[in-house]
């Protein structure tokens, strides 16, 4: 109980703080509809709405991804610039779950982005949203969210150790954006490229979102996202002490 | 048995120079420091920047691992006991750094309250009461980024004292404060260990330390060079006698060639708009005409002659080591 009130307590303060500055929000706001209208311009000269959901849908997880995992490192490192870091460190709190609800905010700032996407494909460029599998496309995307966010709770835990990890966060932002398949088909890219993806719950999840709207089984492909997403979680609380121990010795907890 | 205990401590940082052919140094920042604090005191730990004390307190509220030696809070080790000794004590830095600008003083409270594992039941009442104490009743659903510098140094006691801690650890707090802030601080430092708590401060600020403290280990360049009360510091100079000379471009052969005139015990140049006030700790003897002799050269300004303070003990302390 006590840890669900620490984790619950953290995510909403987090999300309050993300609220309250103006920059942070117009972002927050403005980027999802940028990746739809990226994905539209891409795909509108085929005319085919299939087509154009694709890549509607691609772009709504691309928002996801923007929102969750490269945020969660670049958050790590606010903190240790406000000097907040050492403090959480100093708690006697697990500090995985110090660390826990700066992802889940991130997650949440993902969820709205996802829907935001959708609706400025529908409203702005007339794409339909006609879902083969509704409840598994319901399914599918907190699964894919909440994969995400477990993945952007491990890179999180790596920037406790190394001061620069965040830069790592922000240089996987568009590789990703290819590598996971959000806007061109991965059977389009170099075969090198597959088993990259593979460790990447995004790719599963972008899949298995498409497969429930537009037709297909993705069963699969939503297992293996939960699958990863646990394995990310797991490995990051597992972590989550050992690297707090190496920031200890390595004095990597503040910037002096 | 003391409540904090530091024995042998030492921290060694490893950092690198050069941008192509990087060279990695190893700096020791503390050099084997050891004190003990009994319970309900204040202890001070005094020295300039850079000396070692917030190594040293970092060692002992867990966030830095010692390379060598031992220390314990309350019994438990600061190693293999971390979490034990979080539970126990409270920290307190000084600064602008340490909280979230965008949240109310509240927020932050309960964020911190909610780390600690405050019950919730309390959680309500303790904040009142720490608000009270730091004088921030009112001010409390107002955003942090608005606070002054005093204001945020009191939100910082009230977060270190949430869990109602036995150990608090005070890293500097008056720093940058003004001078009313800053005698408002000393006060609600004094309340905590009326109040039965053990507290290790550190600050650069010598009134401070002979204000508050009821014992001063000195530290300089990672080792302690003096402990004891504030009395005992002081009677360490009280047979001596302080000269400050004026002087107007004074070379450093000169200032060295002051320092080895038997009977000085330590020099310290002080700068002052366009000329340098010589600060000279002699054994008592009257040097006066001795020292001008050693000064050839410069020109000289005003000279006088004074009893030594505490503020002599702690420069005479520091230069010395």
């Amino acid at each position: 109980m006590r840890n669900a009130r620490l984790v619950f307590f953290g995510w909403f303060l987090n999300l309050k703080m993300m609220m309250r500055s103006a920059f942070n929000g117009v972002l927050s706001v403005v980027w999802p509809m940028f990746f739809a209208t990226t994905a539209f311009f891409m795909y509108r000269a085929g005319h085919d709405q299939h087509t154009l959901l694709f890549a509607s849908l691609g772009a709504s997880v691309m928002g996801i991804w923007s929102a969750t995992s490269t945020s969660a490192s670049s958050v790590l490192q606010r903190e240790r610039r406000h000097g907040t870091l050492e403090l959480m460190a100093a708690a006697p709190a697990n500090f995985a779950l110090v660390l826990l609800p700066i992802s889940v905010a991130m997650t949440t700032v993902g969820l709205y982005s996802m829907i935001a996407t959708l609706l400025w494909g529908h409203f702005v460029f007339g794409i339909e949203m006609h879902l083969v599998h509704p409840l598994l496309f319901v399914l599918a995307v907190p699964v894919t969210i909440a994969s995400v966010g477990a993945l952007g709770f491990l890179l999180s835990v790596a920037c406790v150790r190394y001061r620069s990890a965040w830069a790592l966060g922000n240089a996987l932002e568009y590789p990703v954006w290819l590598i996971c398949g959000f806007l061109v088909p991965l059977a389009l890219l170099p075969a090198w490229v597959g088993p990259l993806s593979w460790i990447l719950a995004p790719t599963f999840g972008v899949r298995a979102i498409r497969e429930a709207a537009l037709g297909g089984s993705p069963l699969g492909d939503l297992l293996a996202a939960a699958g990863l997403g646990a394995a990310y979680f797991a490995t990051g609380v597992a972590l989550a002490e050992v690297v707090l121990r190496s920031a200890r010795r390595t004095a990597a907890l503040a910037l002096s | 048995m003391g409540v904090i205990e530091a024995q042998e401590l030492r921290r060694t940082y490893k950092t690198s120079t050069g941008t192509f052919r990087r060279k990695s140094l190893e700096v020791e920042a503390v050099r084997g420091v050891t004190f003990a604090v009994e319970p309900g005191e204040l202890f001070g730990l005094l020295g300039p920047n850079g000396a070692g004390k917030t190594t040293t307190i970092k060692m002992l509220i867990t966030l830095l691992i010692p390379t060598g030696g031992t220390a314990r809070v309350l019994g438990y080790d600061v190693v293999k006991d971390a979490r034990e000794v979080r539970r126990r004590i409270g920290y307190v830095f000084g600064g602008e750094r340490g909280l979230y600008d965008r949240l109310s003083g509240l927020d932050n409270l309960r964020y911190f309250a909610e780390l600690y594992a405050v019950p919730p039941r309390e959680m309500r009442a303790r904040i009142g009461e720490l608000l009270e104490l730091v004088g921030l009743n009112g001010r409390e659903n107002e955003r942090v980024e608005g606070y002054s510098r005093g204001m945020r140094q009191r939100l910082h006691i009230a977060r270190g004292l949430l869990h109602d801690p036995p150990v608090v650890f005070l890293d500097e707090p008056t720093i940058g404060v003004d001078p009313v802030g800053a005698r408002e601080l000393r006060a609600t430092i004094a309340q905590l260990v009326a109040g039965g708590k053990t507290v290790l401060l550190t600050t650069h600020y010598m009134f401070e330390a002979d204000q508050l403290c009821d014992r001063i280990a000195v530290i300089s360049k990672g080792e302690i060079v003096a402990e004891g009360t504030p009395a005992d510091l002081k009677a360490n100079v009280t047979d001596g006698r302080v000269v400050e000379i004026e002087v107007f471009g004074i070379e450093d052969a000169a200032v060295e060639r002051v320092r080895t005139l038997d009977g000085v015990r330590s020099v310290n140049v002080e700068p002052r708009e366009q000329a340098q006030v010589l600060v000279v700790q002699t054994d008592g003897r009257e040097l006066t005409h001795a020292l001008l002799g050693h000064l050839d050269g410069a020109q000289v300004g005003r000279v006088s002659a004074r009893e030594p303070t505490l503020e002599d003990a702690y420069v005479a302390l520091v230069s010395e080591s």
